[in-house]
């Protein structure tokens, strides 16, 4: 198959970037996605030019390296899935693909599809844990956990930290990336008591890094390629009030 | 040069006990007075750098990811070993130990063995405290699962996200000491090379991957914690940063590498589709409890899989080992699988794979449990190949997964260079010549998080001077020597790409030095890398410069080290002339299995940087088994 791209170039930080053409021939269905865009790159580094920088690492979904904004759509057209577990087969021959960076404040662009997320570890190292010291802990079974609230706190610690969410959020919030964290450690015995300073540290971290309030459009959830749900968000939300009453 | 693995006296179930009360300790107040300097956070690196950030060192760590939960410990699927014995079916550190060291076929070190299982206990206590969310059984106690062919249930899982789970626990436990300023973290920032102060690790050279700055730092002792060097076989199932520099750069500067030609090549991986592929997705192993691999029996067969009847079906696992069935550990099932498509009766488009065929289980248990046990891996498969597992047998192939081989450590984690330790895959410390299922993430996380934080005390009490100046004139030289390298590599201007090379590479290692090795493959094999080797120097194309962000030349210079070190492991592979675990040498069998020589390579390969080029000095590390009876190692 024949496909063309338009991909967003940009150098560094302080250049304005623009989109650049290049039509790709001898696209194979099998290919994933970007296996396409290696592809293009050898094939732009043999006629001398600069390749599309773009991130990547396990390319099985599991890392968060990966991530750019397809036709619109952060990860691309299908549900529940990360850049690099993306196939050719989901696209036709002969299609247009708009290639773009996750676009937020706080995430500045390091060149061409690469931003810096680093704000978003900042959010963690404000809270994001149970403080237990080395070789402290009780036996693993000394804490029972009720099978629900394990499996529930599974669900919430399954993001990957891509940032797709923010990406896709008009308001450029990390409110999803932070409730799935709050809601993981908050489902657990364990992190019973840091749970609501947890909550109230976290997020002032993510508005001072730059990151925009929630205001409930939900184009997280659908964006989210770990489907962490929105309702996460209610429970950070609850946490956040109780945390803000108590003086946490 | 002497090997001194510095193994405690006494029996072993009290050498651990006994060396920690022998150890040297820092003084609380002096801790801060020293700095440790971690390259990786992957489960090694995050557990070392935490634990020793909370006794008080000043860490510093650093990563080339953008951030430090994306090292490569965070793929990994099946689960953790430990002996808890909470399935109360036998289970105890000895079991454990004595299943570790014949799994590695006789090749890894009593001692550490011993005290990887003694402190895999603690592994799990930690891990849940910091909130691992592991299965459960529905009393809320732990759920575990026998993994790999072990006949206890000793394996502890997060689904099959279980490396994930535990490196989100040990990242987010450095977080917290990010956030209070005890460690220092630099992200997207490249070793590539150690510095060493008469004689003693004392720092590293680093390149920040985003401006191109080379700078310096120093510590009074450096951690290597940078995973192991699958990709010298350019498809494997690691992320595709994976890499030797950091290793190789420091057996360069005098670190014994040991056992390179120990790899291993996992059964169950999704086969290559195009020359365009990138990397090999691995399906849990697993699958191996439910599934049942067949190949048909005529070579050149290529209906359908349903079109074959079952008597023209060759269950070859099964029939050869009957006992053990399609649960035959992994490296004897990967080369059953070779030597089927060998055969020509390779399954698939490219007659490259075997069947992993789950009709029988969906019969007999529904398709419902198979979806409750599996459903995320057949959900991956699909994707993929764009066959539903559901309806036709998957097709699977091995593919280089993990190495055994690495820096040499004594039993302190101490490489032969003073002052530098090397924790997780890339040490060689447990696993022998073959690594069983579920015990790479529990070594890691024990040499970070139980071993060194104490062993490396030792050594820091003795270093009264702190650390050097990084402006000293050590650490100049060795920046210009990396500031060189980088021109060179940019000035080449041939006509190649980095990755042109790095396939090319692959081919020849996986080829003469993969799952089956001879001795006129390996010579071969030695002599095409030495020209692949001369061609990269003068042929390949690096665009850009050096003083921005440049995945090029990131990669070409992690190719660059790969083509010196698969040298070495070939080196390794020739020098060893015996078949162990991971390394099957033809002309060492019996019946199609390895055939083990221990009167004559019951040891440690510890091979000695020489020049590039250079032969390297094998010196030899003697192995004792006192309480494991070396044994034939059978699963008939
Ligand atoms: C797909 C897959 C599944 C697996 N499943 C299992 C399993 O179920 N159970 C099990 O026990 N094991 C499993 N393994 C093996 C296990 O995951 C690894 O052996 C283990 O995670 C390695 O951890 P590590 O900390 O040593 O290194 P890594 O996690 O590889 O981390 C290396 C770190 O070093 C850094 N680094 C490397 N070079 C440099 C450099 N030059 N400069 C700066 N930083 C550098 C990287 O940024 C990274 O942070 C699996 C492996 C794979 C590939
Ligand atoms: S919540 Fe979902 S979209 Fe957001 S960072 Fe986590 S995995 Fe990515
Ligand atoms: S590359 Fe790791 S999630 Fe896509």
């Amino acid at each position: 198959m024949k496909i063309t791209l338009q991909v967003w170039r940009q150098a560094n930080a302080n250049d304005e970037g623009r989109f650049e053409t290049y039509h790709q021939g001898g696209v194979n269905e099998e290919m994933s996605f970007l296996e396409m865009l290696d592809v293009l790159n050898e094939s732009l580094i043999n006629e001398g030019k600069e390749p599309v920088a773009f991130e990547s690492d396990c390319r099985e979904g599991i890392c968060g390296a990966c991530g750019m904004v397809i036709s619109g759509s952060p990860h691309g057209p299908k549900k529940a899935i990360t850049t690099c577990q993306l196939h050719m087969r989901s696209f036709s021959d002969g299609e247009e693909i708009w290639l773009e960076p996750w676009r937020a404040k706080a995430f500045p662009v390091v060149k061409d599809l690469v931003v810096d997320r680093s704000s978003l570890d900042r959010i963690v190292e404000s809270g994001g844990f149970i403080s237990v010291r080395t070789g402290s802990a009780p036996d693993a079974n000394a804490i029972a956990v009720p099978k629900s609230n394990a499996d529930r706190a599974f669900d919430a610690a399954a993001c990957i930290g891509c940032g797709a969410c923010v990406a896709a959020c008009p308001n450029a919030s990390a409110m999803l990336f932070t409730s799935a964290k709050v809601a993981h450690l908050g489902l657990l015995p364990q992190g019973q008591p840091e749970r609501f300073s947890r909550a109230v540290s976290m997020v002032a971290t993510m508005d001072q890094q730059g990151f925009g309030y929630c205001t409930n459009h939900g184009a997280c959830q659908t964006a989210c390629p770990k489907e962490i749900s929105i309702d996460l968000i209610a429970m950070l939300n609850r946490d956040l009030a109780i945390g803000a009453l108590s003086g946490a | 040069m002497q090997l001194d693995s510095k193994i405690p006296e006494g029996p072993i179930q009290d050498k651990w006990d006994k060396h920690r009360f022998d150890m040297k300790l820092v003084n609380p107040a002096n801790k801060r007075k020293h700095t440790v300097i971690v390259v990786g956070s992957g489960l090694a690196g995050a557990s070392a750098a935490a634990t020793m950030g909370e006794l008080g060192y000043e860490v510093k760590c650093f990563c080339f990811q953008d951030s430090p939960r994306r090292a490569h410990s965070i793929a990994a699927q099946g689960g953790i070993n430990a002996a808890k014995n909470y399935q109360n079916d036998g289970d105890s550190i000895y079991r454990l130990f004595y299943d570790t060291v014949k799994g590695g076929d006789f090749r890894s070190r009593e001692a550490n063995v011993y005290r990887l299982a003694q402190v895999s206990v603690e592994i799990i206590d930690q891990c849940a405290a910091q909130g691992v969310p592991f299965a459960r059984e529905y009393g809320g106690q732990l759920g575990n699962r026998s993994f790999g062919g072990a006949q206890v249930s000793r394996t502890f899982y997060a689904r099959g996200q279980t490396g994930q789970q535990l490196l989100l626990g040990a990242y987010q436990a450095l977080a917290k000491q990010i956030g209070e300023g005890k460690v220092e973290m630099f992200t997207r920032t490249e070793m590539l090379d150690l510095v060493l102060v008469d004689g003693q690790a004392k720092g590293v050279v680093v390149r920040n991957l985003v401006t191109g700055d080379v700078t310096s730092h120093s510590a009074d002792a450096v951690v290597l914690a940078t995973g192991g060097y699958s990709n010298v076989f350019y498809l494997s199932t690691n992320a595709k940063g994976c890499n030797v520099t950091a290793a190789w750069r420091a057996h360069r500067r005098g670190a014994l590498m040991a056992n390179p030609c120990y790899t291993q090549i996992h059964p169950t991986c999704i086969p290559q589709s195009g020359d365009y592929q990138s990397k090999l997705t691995l399906m849990s192993e697993s699958l191996r409890n439910d599934g049942r691999i067949w190949v048909p029996q005529e070579p050149g067969d290529s209906r359908v899989a349903g079109s074959i009847p079952e008597t023209e079906r060759d269950y070859y696992l099964e029939r050869i080992y009957p006992s053990f069935g399609n649960l035959a550990p992994r490296d004897v099932s990967s080369r059953r699988a070779k030597e089927a498509v060998d055969m020509g009766k390779g399954v698939g488009p490219q007659a490259n794979g075997v069947y992993l065929d789950f009709k029988d289980a969906i019969g007999r248990l529904g398709q419902d449990t198979i979806a409750e046990r599996y459903g995320n891996l057949f959900d991956m498969y699909q994707q993929i190949t764009g066959e539903n597992p559901y309806q036709v047998p998957m097709r699977i192939y091995p593919a280089p997964h993990y190495t055994m081989g690495g820096l040499w450590v004594d039993y302190n984690l101490e490489s032969t260079i003073p002052g530098l330790f090397v924790v997780g895959e890339a040490n060689f410390s447990d696993h022998g010549a073959n690594r069983l299922g579920a015990s790479a993430l529990m070594q890691g996380l024990a040499d970070g998080y139980f071993v060194l934080p104490y062993t490396i005390g030792n050594y820091l009490a003795t270093q009264k001077d702190g650390a050097p100046s990084a402006d000293s004139s050590e650490f100049k030289e060795v920046e210009r020597e990396v500031n060189e390298k980088t021109q060179k590599l940019l000035n080449v201007d041939g006509k190649r790409t980095a990755e042109w090379f790095h396939r090319e590479l692959g081919k020849i290692v996986w080829d003469k030095c993969g799952m089956a090795r001879n001795e006129a493959g390996l010579n071969q094999a030695l002599e095409e890398i030495r020209n692949l080797r001369g061609e990269f120097w003068k042929d390949v194309r690096v665009p850009g410069s050096g003083k921005d962000f440049n995945q090029t030349l990131e990669h070409a210079g992690r190719v660059a080290d790969f083509l010196e070190f698969a040298e070495l492991m070939c080196e390794d592979a020739l020098q060893r002339d015996e078949s162990c675990g991971g390394h099957f040498r033809e002309e060492h069998q019996v019946d199609g299995e390895a055939k083990r020589n221990d009167e004559d390579f019951a040891y440690v390969a510890a091979w000695e940087f020489k020049g590039v080029g250079e032969k390297p000095e094998l010196h030899k590390e003697n192995l004792e088994f006192e309480n494991v009876h070396l044994a034939v190692r059978s699963y008939k």
